[in-house]
């Protein structure tokens, strides 16, 4: 069964019709890349899938059951965690603290409870340790590469048990090496049986990483196949509207 | 490979004496002390007991404020309108013990009335999205106005039936002969202390500095904590009015004139950063006493007081040039 499914899927503001009848699957371990230009309708759907905005017509289904969210705390408690492009994290807080932000573990009982450092600083280093990246929990982030960034965002999907992870341009704005630490990030998490969604603009890493490419023109779904049987000249053709549909 | 990954991870980037050399909060205090010692050998005025009981007595009413400002700072907010709150609290707690009410409802009306005001504040900034500095402007103003409508510009020092009790609060010394405000000073500054560092409050109040966008994705309650931030800042004020009443057993509407700028000083001069993330409790305090200390001296030593805005806005100044010369290292 798949982990997610959307069917018929839209989503109008007022007169725009940003996204038009699009229905996927996700399974479980599996990177899909989802691509199209800018305006495309790409962070529309994300948008609907992190609970940011209600789809206009069309379901979501979860492993089946029919997924309904109104606040974007709700993704998370199904299991769907988002890194954010701009990777969302606090310059001046540790790298434990950013992974646990908004879930801080705490110790004591009722009012009187307390942050729980050491049990956080533990866990943090767990998951860096599982990502195979140096990052050293007690560090500030703004003293962090952009590859040990991502890696602190990305540890942020591991608290709980995610489903799956949407990935906004997590390779935009860095070098090439730490690109390639992303990458591994990703199979890190594709290994772990988490379905993840990356949304890129940078058809090497697409390539790359991903079992299966989504390419979205102008709010409509026009491609959906394996990296496989697929190539980055068709890609390049689907996403400009050099091929219509295949 | 699995060893030094483990290595890598487990270790610390700083020791702790690092840490604390590094910090500004640090060399602040480090000044105060050699000031303090310095003035004990050129003056046989600064060390003698009546002087240390009025400069510790002097800077707890902008240590008090400059924690809740400190807060605020902390998110990368300010609140101009403390010292007014102040006054209007003051006068508050003063006009309702004239009417004949007890101590215990006169300091209930106070507080209300602080909550109150830092409430609409915060529902002003983090609802509505007014920048700080404007909503607080105008409570500046409108704090003030209000205190004089309250009293009609008069002076209060008549306190009704608990009037001594009132005095004593502020002006006593229960305890070791350490004056009253000092203690609850001291109360205060650890219960920040331990919010900031130990609560998950405290870590909204620097993650809503450090990056509010980020903290409102993580699901971070930003628009609570700021509105609590506001009333926490203006609940500061309106205890150390309370106190600064019971000190100066009389209330005029210009008492905290002026004030904001000089509890801004402290917080600032203590390592609070104007654009937020970063501040201490301890630091909040030290930045007050270091104000304080450099007032009485100046006094001590036969300075002219006109020199005294300049002795403090140059420690200011300076304070802060550490650490720009600090982060320019850090980045080259």
């Amino acid at each position: 069964m798949a982990v997610l499914e959307l069917a018929n899927i839209s989503k109008h503001f007022g007169a725009i019709q940003a996204v038009n009848d699009v229905s996927f699957t996700l399974q479980a371990g599996e990177v899909v890349g989802l691509m199209g230009d800018n305006g495309a309708g790409k962070s529309t759907i994300v948008k609907m899938i992190a609970g940011n905005y209600r789809p206009s017509h069309g379901t979501m289904r979860m492993n089946g059951a029919e997924l309904v969210m109104h606040r974007p705390v709700e993704a998370r408690q199904h299991g769907i965690e988002i890194v954010y492009q701009d990777l969302a994290l606090c310059d001046n807080l540790s790298a434990a603290a950013n992974v646990f932000l908004g879930r801080e573990l705490r110790r004591g009982v009722g009012p009187l409870r307390i942050l729980d450092y050491k049990s956080m600083y533990r866990r943090a280093g767990e998951i860096f340790k599982e990502l195979k990246s140096e990052t050293r929990p007690r560090d500030l982030v703004k003293q962090m590469s952009g590859g040990q960034r991502q890696a602190v965002a990305i540890a942020r999907t591991m608290l709980s048990e995610a489903k799956i992870v949407l990935m906004d341009e997590p390779t935009a704005a860095i070098s090439v090496r730490q690109v390639a630490e992303v990458l591994n990030l990703i199979r890190q998490l594709r290994d772990r049986g988490i379905a993840v969604v990356l949304i890129s603009h940078r058809m090497p890493d697409v390539f790359d990483v991903a079992d299966r490419v989504i390419v979205m023109r102008r709010g409509r779904k026009v491609a959906d196949k394996a990296i496989a049987a697929s190539s980055p000249e068709e890609v390049t053709g689907l996403i400009t509207g050099a091929i219509e549909q295949v | 490979m699995a060893i030094t990954l483990d290595r890598a991870i487990g270790q610390r980037q700083q020791s702790w004496v690092t840490s604390v050399l590094s910090s500004q909060t640090f060399w602040v205090l480090v000044a105060v002390i050699l000031a303090c010692l310095f003035l004990s050998v050129a003056t046989d005025t600064f060390a003698t007991p009546k002087n240390l009981y009025n400069i510790t007595r002097n800077f707890t009413f902008v240590a008090i404020i400059a924690l809740g400002m400190t807060l605020v700072i902390i998110t990368g907010g300010i609140d101009l309108s403390v010292g007014s709150v102040l006054c209007l609290c003051s006068m508050v707690l003063a006009v309702v013990m004239n009417a004949g009410y007890s101590i215990e409802i006169g300091i209930a009306a106070s507080v209300g009335t602080a909550l109150l005001i830092g409430g609409f504040n915060g529902v002003m900034i983090a609802y509505l999205g007014f920048p700080p500095f404007v909503i607080t402007l105008g409570m500046l103003s409108i704090a003030r106005s209000l205190a004089m409508v309250a009293s009609n510009n008069t002076v209060v020092f008549q306190f009704g039936p608990d009037h001594d009790m009132l005095l004593a609060l502020g002006g006593g010394a229960w305890f070791f002969g350490i004056a009253n405000p000092v203690i609850y000073m001291i109360v205060l500054a650890l219960l920040t202390g331990f919010v900031l560092r130990w609560t998950k409050f405290g870590r909204y109040v620097f993650a809503i500095g450090g990056n509010e966008h980020a903290a409102t994705l993580t699901g971070v309650p930003v628009r609570r904590i700021k509105v609590t931030v506001y009333m926490i800042s203006a609940l500061s004020a309106g205890v150390a009015g309370i106190i600064q009443t019971g000190w100066l057993g009389a209330v005029t509407t210009n008492i905290g004139a002026g004030m904001e700028l000089q509890v801004i000083a402290a917080a600032v001069i203590g390592g609070a950063n104007l654009a937020g993330g970063l501040g201490t409790a301890s630091g909040a305090l030290i930045g007050a006493a270091l104000i304080e200390v450099i007032r009485n001296s100046l006094g001590l030593l036969g300075i002219n007081a006109f020199w005294q805005g300049t002795f403090i806005g140059g420690a200011t100044v300076l304070a802060v040039l550490f650490d720009r010369i600090r982060s320019f290292r850090q980045s080259e």
